[in-house]
């Protein structure tokens, strides 16, 4: 116990730097998986055959590999490609491609509860499909992904852990360090960390929770389901 | 030159497929166990339940790796391979114990009342009617986490288990062709999980009872 | 002589195996009200969809008013503009209140400001009798109240013309009366109207001219006294007797 105190009392500052870096890469992952993946899931329902094909690859691709496998090749790889990432860039990057992935499908479940008869009706007052989906389809889906989708910035965060492979200095890195500098137990501070993380993922459930009964609309889950 | 890499990474191959079947099987076998204390036990074991499931399904399997990893090097004598394919394991138990309770709840209500009444006891019930009636509904989510597992367990390189994605990194630091050598890697992976989505909807099928 | 606002000639419909469509043709005058009857499976519904241009006819040439709309060329969202369509299943936008669902075609198509659309649409919930619903979602308002909201949106768009594909089907019997009573309005009020429904009394009563379908053609079309009391196949009387008997005739006494 004396080790706890001791520990967290020392190295408290550390901890909390390096909780706000996983939680900045977490969101920022989010942010560009939102920007793939809404994109990926509807060229995914609505593309022709070649761009379906395309946005089908990426979303298996990314949804059956390990992310510490697309890590590795964002960081190590790009560069034989001339693409030469700072060690948060290629965090972002890399936890980015493969939440794009995963939201893609959210999105698509989403797009395809809506049915078919929704776009039927607004073609009818004379949308193009185009509008169609901007207008009719996609504010719907969006509310109705909401629950699904609220599993993923939880998913993306505890994913974001493996970082530390290329020294982004989150979380997991100033464990680490902690052990490698003081000698600490690392049975201790991987606690210490693992509160950390618990911490995070319950304000997170308890936060997303919130923001899913704020956004319901009358009737809109009897309609649709 | 090409060859050579494949080779190379390919002799991870049984490695990552023994730990995640080691693993599978290990969350399997706690998992069944976790999730008929959770649904069966009293309100003790339900309790103690819904705490272990809150926090393995919370903390990051590399953390919770690394800590059970230690916990054990500190208690027992066990290679990195089987260290980290039994902590994989007991981190899948709580992901595979929620799979299997949703599914027991799902078919517990009339059933539980059906068994009973043909005077059958609790426990012939859980056996004979709901558990077979479970496992069914649970293979969809089940070969989820199978493929899940498949990919986590590259995680284990971590602590030394030479598996694929370990290889991938020794041939890449010799070859000095990450890119190259990683994404053989990864199709590798992609090619082993879509075989298993594959497989288990074959199994799906074959298992289904009709029209239910 | 009354202006044709829709011919159509010689439509042919192939789904898979099955011919749905074997060759319709009739005209629609200016502020007729035409009912299509027939057994279901008979290709009605087809037939709407393929006016509105949602399905696309495999032969035949559709015209609204003196344009040629199965022409490759032309642009299809602008002739749905100007053809209502009103669906057995009411496919209301549910992310939207009763106001905004007539309100979006408006704004999002025609390009009104909200202004000019709010006021227009307010006009089309009154013509249907819904005007204080304006605020509510469809999941808050009745089968027979959505489908209202339904053909007011349809009616914002001043159509030409307006298709109602068994507007009543889906809704319990005692909600059928009301979606009626605003159709026979829109009629006496000059709509030009195609109908497919099963409502013999509004048939009898409401319509200028009935077309008998069955297997893909036109077995026989007339005036309503015509095809009631005087029909020329035997399959029109025969089908005719079924569906006065299976669903009665609901409008007749109010």
């Amino acid at each position: 116990m004396d080790d706890w105190i001791s520990l967290l009392g020392s190295h408290l500052p550390e901890f909390f730097q390096g909780f706000k870096i996983t939680i900045r890469i977490t969101l920022v992952g989010l942010g560009i998986g939102a920007a793939l993946g809404l994109p990926a899931a509807v060229l995914r329902v609505y593309g022709g055959k070649w761009i379906r094909t395309i946005a089908l690859a990426y979303i298996e691709l990314f949804r059956g590999t390990p992310i510490l496998a697309q890590l590795f090749l964002v960081y190590y790889g790009l560069p034989d490609m001339g693409i030469i990432l700072p060690r948060m860039g290629a965090a972002y990057l890399a936890l980015g491609l493969n939440s794009g992935a995963y939201q893609a499908e959210y999105f698509r479940g989403a797009i395809q509860a809506i049915g078919g008869g929704q776009m039927m009706a607004a073609r009818s007052i004379g949308m193009s499909r185009i509008k169609a989906i901007r207008h009719i389809i996609l504010p719907q889906a969006l509310r109705l992904v909401i629950p699904p989708w609220s599993n993923e910035p939880i998913s993306l965060m505890k994913a974001s852990a493996v970082v530390y492979l290329i020294a982004v200095p989150d979380l997991m890195t100033k464990g680490k360090q902690l052990i490698a500098q003081y000698y600490y137990s690392p049975i201790v501070v991987y606690l210490i960390v693992a509160v950390f993380y618990l911490v995070l993922v319950l304000s997170l459930t308890w936060i997303l929770n919130r923001v899913r009964t704020r956004l319901e609309i009358p009737g809109l889950d009897v309609e649709t389901r | 030159m090409l060859t050579t890499i494949i080779i190379y990474i390919l002799r991870g191959f049984v490695v990552t497929l023994s730990v995640t079947a080691i693993s599978l099987t290990v969350g399997l076998t706690l998992g069944l166990l976790f999730a008929t204390f959770y649904v069966y036990g009293g309100k003790i074991l339900t309790r103690l339940m819904a705490i272990y499931s809150v926090i393995f399904r919370g903390v990051p399997p590399i953390v919770l790796l690394f800590l059970l990893y230690f916990i054990m090097a500190k208690n027992i004598d066990l290679s990195p391979f089987w260290a980290g394919s039994l902590a994989l394991g007991v981190i899948s138990s709580s992901y595979q114990m929620e799979i299997l309770r949703g599914a027991i709840l799902s078919v517990e209500r009339g059933q539980m009342i059906a068994a009973r009444s043909i005077g059958m006891t609790r426990l012939d019930a859980i056996r004979y009617i709901i558990l077979p009636q479970a496992l069914r509904i649970a293979i969809p989510p089940w070969s989820n986490e199978a493929a899940i597992l498949l990919k986590d367990s590259s995680l284990v390189l971590v602590i030394g288990v030479p598996e694929m994605l370990r290889r991938a990194q020794h041939v890449s630091a010799r070859t000095y062709q990450p890119l190259l050598v990683y994404s053989i890697a990864a199709l590798i992976y992609f090619l082993m999980t879509y075989s298993v989505n594959r497989f288990l909807d074959v199994v799906e099928r074959k298992t289904s009872i009709p029209s239910l | 002589m009354a202006e044709t606002i829709v011919r159509v000639e010689d439509l042919h419909k192939v789904y898979g195996e099955t011919e749905v469509l074997k060759g319709i043709s009739f005209d629609v005058k200016e502020k007729d009200n035409v009912v299509v009857i027939g057994p279901s499976g008979t290709g009605k519904s087809t037939l709407l969809r393929c006016i509105n241009l949602l399905t696309k006819a495999d032969s035949g040439k559709i015209w609204l008013d003196d344009q040629d709309i199965t022409d490759p060329e032309v642009n299809e969202d602008e002739v749905r503009q100007h053809i209502g369509m009103v669906f057995q299943d009411f496919l209301l936008f549910n992310h939207l209140t009763a106001l905004k669902n007539v309100e979006i075609g408006l704004t999002k198509v025609l390009g009104k400001t909200e202004g000019e659309a709010r006021e227009k649409a307010l006009h089309e919930l009154e013509r249907v009798g819904l005007g204080d619903k304006a605020d509510l979602y469809p999941g808050q308002l009745s089968g027979g109240q959505k489908q209202r909201v339904a053909i007011a949106r349809s009616l914002a768009m001043n159509p030409r013309v307006m298709l109602f594909d068994e507007p009543t089907s889906a809704l319990d019997p005692e909600l059928i009366g009301e979606v009626l009573e605003v159709m026979k309005k829109l009629a006496l009020e000059g709509m030009t109207m195609i109908v497919v429904t099963h409502e013999i009394g509004f048939a009898k009563e409401v319509s200028d001219r009935i077309i008998f379908m069955e297997g893909g053609v036109i077995v026989e079309e007339g005036p309503p006294a015509e095809l009631f009391y005087s029909p020329k196949h035997e399959r029109t009387s025969e089908f005719l007797w079924k569906i006065t008997e299976l669903y009665g005739e609901h409008d007749k006494n109010g």
